[in-house]
């Protein structure tokens, strides 16, 4: 139906401009990850794998990965345990009430990052929010300065942003079951937690590894949260490289821990598309 | 027919069943009696209420008012999964994310039989609907016949007291869905399960009923054999809903009823009548037949089906009626028809239903 | 529905858990917002309970704050062209994965998608070794350029998600009675995608003006507003930035207002970004159709 001009006018722009302004930068990064910088701090173009040895030997990056890891796992499952059941209600209980509800897990996303993230600092903060309040209703007596500047802290805030992002593709996938189904499970003599079981979960499960996926992988390369609330403890792999561009001035070492955490993304994203396709009936 | 229905003792009792969705009544004040073994076909328009009145039963809907009695017991107010009654829904729902083996197991696995009883009976089920090739594949992977097999052996396996039947074959082409109609119906027999059968095609439940129930706007019209059913419709709706019909509106006097410039012995009360004629019992007349009403006409139209043909023709005074024959063409275009009296059945009105 | 009301009377245990629950993620959810506003209004700082002499102060200080609103304007013309460049190569994007065959087609349609899902600082940091590498001077355009880049995902996503909805038979039709490509693309295609267009564009604009990793490895000697809050963040936390926040927060509302009125007017067009989130819809950043 689409003439040849037509196809080459729609395709060709958008290809160059992925081309040079992301296939090319990504390569770029790659080369960039075989260089190596001098005391003098430029940059020299000969390639080697000083940098990934160096990541290998030095355990403060392994550490921070691995915590980054741990921290993302975290808001992962938070975001799941919040996220399922709410999901869950808007989708089978929520009645009249559905639109408005799923309204209201819409918002918090188009509220700026920075402002809820910065929201969460004031609430836990020593003289926070929360703190004081503590103290007025006299529940304690000094501030509990574990709240603030904590991994704990960081996975809290990170959660809070992240949970809208799990719901959706769950109730999205709730959504898509036919209540026929459930009414035929009703009606073969499943209870209603036989069929929640038997038939509602397992086919919500592409919604699910969605889910974890966003919950998981945008928590894992965060570097905000961690600054502002993380303290020396609550360090994240993103906050190494941001230093290794900026202060330590060491591009090829932070290119190459950026491309491991691109290999980790791309590797996440290519497992659970295979687990959402294998659990897709349609 | 009908009377080996009523000799059979009553499995399920709906007693004055209604239902209204906010201002609007689907159902009003229905009361049907379904015997054992049998196999009642609930026929209506779409909106007419069938498929409420299924779900009510099935327990998916609750009723406004009214009760469902099985035997002695209450159904209406049991939850689905506790009624021992099964459903073969209209697009199957069989479930995706199981082969068609768990999909005939999952009543039995939630029922927590025994493993080797389920293989038992799931293997049985399979092979009554012939699907034991199929037993570990996916629904996806299977034709639209195949899985209404499945669904029908799903039900089944659980032997249900009911079998519920949700125009199960509406989303079959021509051709299989009469294929089917003898499946279902022989294994019917087979089982000896009451089947509640819901369509909108009278042709279906002309060919596979023992009963039918004709729902209009949410009221049943008539509850009776199929050859009953069409022989002696209750009102004019039945009989322009079954099959083809000429409808006479005249009034009756002194035992005569007088439609225009026809006339003929009835056993009609006195009062304005409704005579519901089939185009059947109209035939060109012949000198040799006395007793008949007689009317002549001319041919409008000619519309050929096969084994007969529909003629339609203009009488006096509008009158327009429509005739089969199996005899071809008609060539004459003024034709001289007749009818027997007897053959003109007295209906009621069916007025309009908010 | 019928079915949810039947259930939900028989399983109220349940339901009401699950309503206890969702009062409960919702409280989580809107309960920092509130506080943040509540405490652009309290004279005594940013903490401490309860909150003291409330006042206008903060926005006083705020509207006097000439950094503040360069920032502002900066971040506006960030947004407007970042929108312009997603959009102009977005719907060329999703109509190329939507009804154009190419070698390299499903590479290219998952490099379009990764930057959704991908740490914003990787997207910055391989930009900006592009530009250290062409000599390109850092400033608004090179943010603009990033976020741009960034969110034709969004554009595509969204604009593909309204062209599988759209009737081909309409273009075909449009072609039919004499009109061209050109014409068709503008008399038919595009008004048919109108929603989807329009709410690409508000949710760029959103991100654009809400983005910070891109943003913080591209920037130049201007600030956007949302480096310029992260600067004073650390350098010690004031309700001023509380109340800016609050008025960042008024406008993604009016945002959504204006969004839902829009989308009121043709019923049963999803909402913006859930075309993104959605699992089973084929353009998601995880299904990716062979």
């Amino acid at each position: 139906m689409f003439s040849r001009a037509y196809k080459t006018a729609v395709t060709v722009p958008p290809l160059a401009w992925v081309a040079v302004f992301l296939l090319f930068p990504y390569a770029l990064m790659f080369c960039y990850s075989f260089w190596s910088v001098t005391p003098a701090q430029t940059i020299v173009h000969s390639w080697n794998f000083n940098n990934y040895k160096e990541l290998l030997q030095k355990s403060v990056y392994w550490q921070t990965l691995l915590r980054s890891m741990w921290i993302a796992a975290r808001v992962m499952l938070f975001s799941l345990l919040l996220g399922y059941p709410l999901a869950y209600f808007l989708s089978f209980y929520a009645g009249k009430r559905k639109d408005l509800l799923y309204q209201m897990v819409i918002i918090p996303l188009w509220v700026s990052y920075l402002v809820r993230a910065y929201a969460w600092k004031t609430i836990l903060g020593s003289d926070g929010v929360l703190n004081t309040l503590l103290q007025y209703v006299h529940l304690t007596s000094h501030p509990l300065d574990f709240l603030l500047y904590s991994p704990f802290a960081v996975a809290l805030t990170l959660t809070h942003i992240y949970t809208p992002f799990t719901i959706l593709p769950i109730y999205a996938s709730l959504e898509h079951i036919s209540r026929n189904l459930v009414e035929a499970s009703h009606d073969l003599g499943a209870t209603p937690a036989q069929t929640f079981w038997k038939v509602i979960f397992p086919l919500s499960i592409p919604g699910v590894v969605a889910g974890a996926t966003f919950a998981f992988l945008l928590s894992l390369g965060d570097f905000l949260a961690p600054l502002l609330l993380g303290g020396p403890s609550g360090i994240m792999i993103s906050n190494i490289v941001v230093s290794l561009f900026g202060a330590a001035y060491n591009w090829p070492l932070g290119a190459a821990i950026s491309l491991g955490m691109l290999v980790i993304v791309v590797s996440l994203l290519f497992f659970s598309e295979r687990l959402e396709k294998k659990w897709s009936f349609s | 027919m009908s009377a080996t229905s009523a000799q059979k003792p009553t499995l399920l009792s709906i007693r004055n069943i209604a239902k209204t969705f906010g201002r609007n009544v689907v159902l009003r004040d229905v009361s049907l009696q379904i015997a054992e073994g049998e196999f009642l076909t609930i026929l209506g328009e779409s909106g007419s209420g069938k498929t409420t009145l299924l779900r009510i039963i099935a327990g998916f809907e609750t009723a406004t008012s009214g009760e469902v009695w099985m035997g002695t017991e209450r159904l209406d107010q049991q939850p689905p999964y506790r009624r021992r009654v099964n459903t073969v829904f209209q697009n199957y729902a069989l479930f995706p994310h199981l082969t068609v083996e768990q999909n005939v197991a999952y009543g039995l696995r939630v029922a927590r039989r025994p493993d080797a009883e389920i293989e038992q009976r799931v293997t049985e089920a399979l092979e009554k609907v012939k699907m034991t090739a199929h037993a570990r594949k996916k629904p996806s992977k299977i034709s639209g016949g195949q899985q209404q097999r499945v669904a029908l052996a799903r039900a089944l396996v659980n032997r249900p007291n009911l079998l519920l039947l949700d125009e199960p074959l509406s989303a079959l082409d021509a051709n299989l869905r009469r294929q089917m109609q003898v499946e279902l119906k022989s294994l019917q027999r087979e089982v000896g399960i009451a089947f509640v059968f819901v369509t909108h095609d009278q042709e279906e439940a002309m060919v596979m009923s023992d009963r039918i129930a004709l729902l209009r706007s949410g009221e049943l019209e008539q509850v009776a054999s199929p050859r009953e059913i069409y022989s002696r419709p209750a009102t004019a709706y039945v009989a322009q809903f079954i099959g083809h019909t000429n409808l006479l509106r005249g009034e009756v006097r002194d035992g005569v009823a007088r439609c225009g410039s026809l006339s003929w012995r009835t056993s009609a009360a006195d009062g304005p009548a409704l005579f519901s004629l089939r185009p059947e019992h109209l035939r060109p007349s012949s000198v040799a037949s006395n007793g008949t009403v007689r009317v002549t006409g001319k041919v409008l139209q000619q519309a050929f089906h096969g084994a007969t043909s529909l003629v339609r023709v203009e009488c006096a005074e509008g009158l327009v009626l429509v005739m089969r024959t199996s005899s071809g063409a008609l060539a004459a275009q003024e034709v001289e028809l007749e009818f027997s009296p007897d053959d003109a059945i007295p209906v009621r009105e069916s007025p309009e239903r908010a | 529905m019928i079915l949810a009301d039947s259930q939900q009377r028989r399983t109220a245990p349940r339901a009401n858990w699950l309503r206890l629950h969702a009062s409960a993620v919702f409280a989580f959810l809107y309960l920092p917002i509130a506080v943040l506003i509540l405490y652009s209004f309290n004279g005594q700082g940013v903490g401490g309970f309860p909150p003291h002499h409330l006042t206008l102060d903060w926005y006083r200080i705020l509207f006097a704050d000439g950094a503040i609103w360069d920032a502002v304007l900066n971040s506006l013309q960030v947004a407007l062209a970042a929108m312009i460049i997603s959009l102009a190569l977005g719907i060329p994007a999703a109509l190329a994965l939507d009804r154009v065959q190419f070698p390299g087609k499903a590479l290219f349609r998952r490099l379009v998608l990764l930057p959704l899902i991908l740490p914003g600082i990787i997207t910055g940091l391989s930009l900006l070794m592009l530009f250290n590498l062409t000599s390109v001077k850092l400033s608004l355009l090179t943010i603009a350029l990033g976020h741009g880049t960034a969110l034709i995902s969004v554009a595509a996503t969204e604009v593909f998600a309204g062209l599988q909805k759209l009737d081909r038979a309409q273009e075909e039709a449009s072609l039919d009675l004499g009109a061209n490509y050109w014409q068709t693309f503008w008399r038919v295609t595009v008004p048919n995608l109108k929603l989807p267009i329009i709410g690409a564009a508000l949710l760029i604009f959103t991100l654009s003006m809400d983005e910070i990793a891109v943003s913080f490895f591209l920037i130049g000697r201007d600030n956007t507003l949302p480096l310029e809050i992260w600067g004073r963040l650390r350098r010690g936390i004031t309700p001023e930035i509380n109340a800016v926040s609050t008025i960042i927060f008024v406008f993604s509302l009016l945002t959504i207002v204006f969004w839902y009125r829009l989308r009121l007017r043709s019923q049963g067009t999803p909402d913006v970004g859930m075309e993104l989130l959605d699992p089973s819809d084929g353009t998601s950043t995880q299904a990716t159709k062979p």
